[in-house]
């Protein structure tokens, strides 16, 4: 190899190593008895191992009452935004009905309005619909998905009239056509909205923190940022609780890296 | 019924369920954010007396809406150079074909995927001042040690490293994208012409990154400036309010002191500094062209 190759693989290779020690010295946080998480100097190897930390945080926290919550609003969120935004996306590009362009730049509108400037209001409405600390209050909010729309939109123009046409001409009604044809034509897009959609809802923040009041509905996220408080210092469970709240979603990235790769650029092009 | 109007059925029909939730969740809000700002709103359901633009003077008097603010705006100056420089630098390292190269494509981006308290636990531990790796390495180098997130000077340092590993991987693939987008008769045609590496870096990649720049830039600072998560599980805005964002200390007005249309009013004004940003920078990189 080229030296200017062996040096770029080994700025590469360490920055990588870099970028994995703080998730590495959790899980060796996580695997070691209480008292040995605080020896001075700090050391990655301990005389005991256990998983112990793990079984205490699965049988006496709330951390599966939260990957329930986090499981069943994030896949309502994710298929309704798929539904949602593909039958819109499909109107806008196939439909040709009047007032079609402002529907549309309505809709994009939405893509610069930040959430953070909306949740005080939005909770207010919450509030009044009597949704708040409700599996509704969380999901309806996080729905409509601007974005969603004009990626399906975009992948929906790119498709040859062709396919539709011959439906149309069999007398197929347009539900039919978007059911059996489209759909299943656009299973890229599908899949890009999906998986988007599904990190965006669990890693969702902000809004759950705001309308969950109850310890028994928080979803991960929110209810991490409460273990501090009640674990106080035991550092092992702090971490296990940790690794535990993102294998969910390390796996998803395992299995779908190719899926978010093209959603971050594609949708950002 | 006519063509058209059938026509006009389908599609509305068609639109209706993202209208539906959009003009709910969406829209509303928006309207209903501005009638909140000019009240004193209770959560109550009493009445929410009109108080005219006394939200609004209010804000803009409070100093701690400008510190807020400040820091929102400083936040964003110390995690927006690295982040772009060393998001380009990684993907030039990168592009080329190395062994192993998308091991390192996952490492780097692994930690996008993850929950922002997952993010915050894991390095608070790091930062820990008695017990933490930073610090016990730092002893044993002989180096000075610090109080990461408790000491004024090092807690907005120490927020932005920690934003800077998690969300460089962004950047990183969006770099990486832009960078496979060139031709390789660009570098050829280059290498005829005499260039070295460094002249086609300079002359030939990077000019020809400029879209993937203005993008990166754009989301960058936008995201930045909207900094909530990191600094409220990390810090709480503290110590002594000095790593508190404009978006947090919204926050604490709007839903620990209840004071929901000051609340409402200072989102607003944040809404339109985010627009004027936005502005700007459409204006600055569409000048250019």
């Amino acid at each position: 190899m080229r030296p200017s190759a062996v040096i770029a693989f080994l700025v590469l290779f360490l920055v990588s190593l870099l970028w994995v020690v703080p998730l590495a010295w959790a899980v060796d946080t996580s695997l070691k008895p209480e008292g040995q998480t605080t020896s001075i100097p700090p050391s990655w190897t301990s005389p005991r191992w256990t998983i112990d930390a793990y079984l205490q945080v699965l049988s006496n926290g709330d951390l599966p009452r939260w990957f329930f919550n986090s499981a069943v609003t994030s896949a309502v969120i994710t298929v309704g935004t798929v539904v949602f935004a593909s039958l819109a996306g499909y109107a806008l590009s196939r439909i040709p009905f009047r007032g079609r362009a402002m529907v549309f730049w309505l809709i994009m509108a939405g893509i610069m309005i930040p959430v953070e400037a909306l949740v005080v209001p939005l909770f207010y409405e919450v509030n009044s619909l009597n949704l708040v600390n409700t599996y509704g209050g969380i999901i309806l909010p996080q729905l409509a998905s601007p974005i969603a729309v004009f990626i399906f939109k975009q992948y929906f123009d790119g498709i040859p009239r062709e396919y539709e046409e011959a439906a149309i001409l069999d007398g197929a009604s347009r539900f039919r056509v978007y059911w059996r044809i489209w759909m299943p034509l656009s299973m890229p897009a599908v899949a890009t909205v999906a998986i988007l959609a599904f990190i965006a809802s669990w890693n969702n923040f902000l809004w759950p923190l705001i309308v969950i009041t109850g310890s028994n509905m928080m979803t991960i996220p929110v209810g991490l940022a409460s273990v501090q408080s009640s674990y106080g210092i035991q550092y092992a469970q702090i971490m296990a609780s940790t690794i535990l709240a993102a294998l969910p979603m390390l796996v998803v990235f395992a299995f779908f890296q190719r899926q978010i790769v093209q959603g971050v650029t594609g949708g950002v092009k | 019924m006519s063509r058209q109007a059938r026509i006009d059925l389908h599609g509305y029909a068609f639109v209706l369920p993202f209208l539906i939730v959009y003009g709910l969740f969406t829209l509303w809000p928006i309207i209903a954010g501005l009638r909140m700002s000019f009240s004193n709103v209770s959560l109550l359901g009493g009445s929410s007396p009109f108080v005219g633009f006394q939200n609004y003077s209010q804000a803009l008097h409070d100093p701690a809406f400008w510190a807020a603010l400040w820091h929102s705006v400083e936040f964003t100056i110390i995690t927006t150079p690295p982040l772009v420089v060393l998001g380009l630098a990684l993907a030039l390292l990168a592009n080329r074909a190395l062994p192993g190269r998308s091991l390192f494509r996952m490492a780097i981006f692994a930690p996008f995927v993850l929950p922002v308290t997952v993010v915050t636990l894991v390095w608070g531990w790091l930062y820990e001042p008695s017990f933490g790796l930073i610090n016990g390495y730092l002893a044993q180098l002989h180096l000075p040690t610090f109080g990461w997130l408790t000491d004024t000077r090092t807690a907005m340092p120490a927020v932005a490293i920690t934003t800077i590993w998690w969300t460089l991987g962004f950047n990183f693939l969006l770099y990486l994208a832009g960078l496979q987008a060139i031709p390789r008769e660009y570098y050829e045609a280059s290498a005829v012409d005499g260039a070295n590496a460094w002249d086609q870096l300079w002359h030939v990649t990077i000019p020809l990154l400029k879209r993937t720049t203005v993008i990166v830039l754009i989301l960058q600072v936008l995201a930045s400036l909207k900094v909530f998560g990191q600094i409220y599980a990390m810090t709480g805005g503290g110590p002594d309010f000095s790593t508190r964002s404009e978006v947090e200390y919204v926050y604490e007005q709007g839903f620990t002191a209840y004071h929901l249309g000051y609340a409402a009013a200072m989102s607003y004004l944040f809404f339109i500094v985010l627009l004027a940003v936005s502005a700007f920078q459409f204006r600055l990189f569409a000048r250019r062209r």
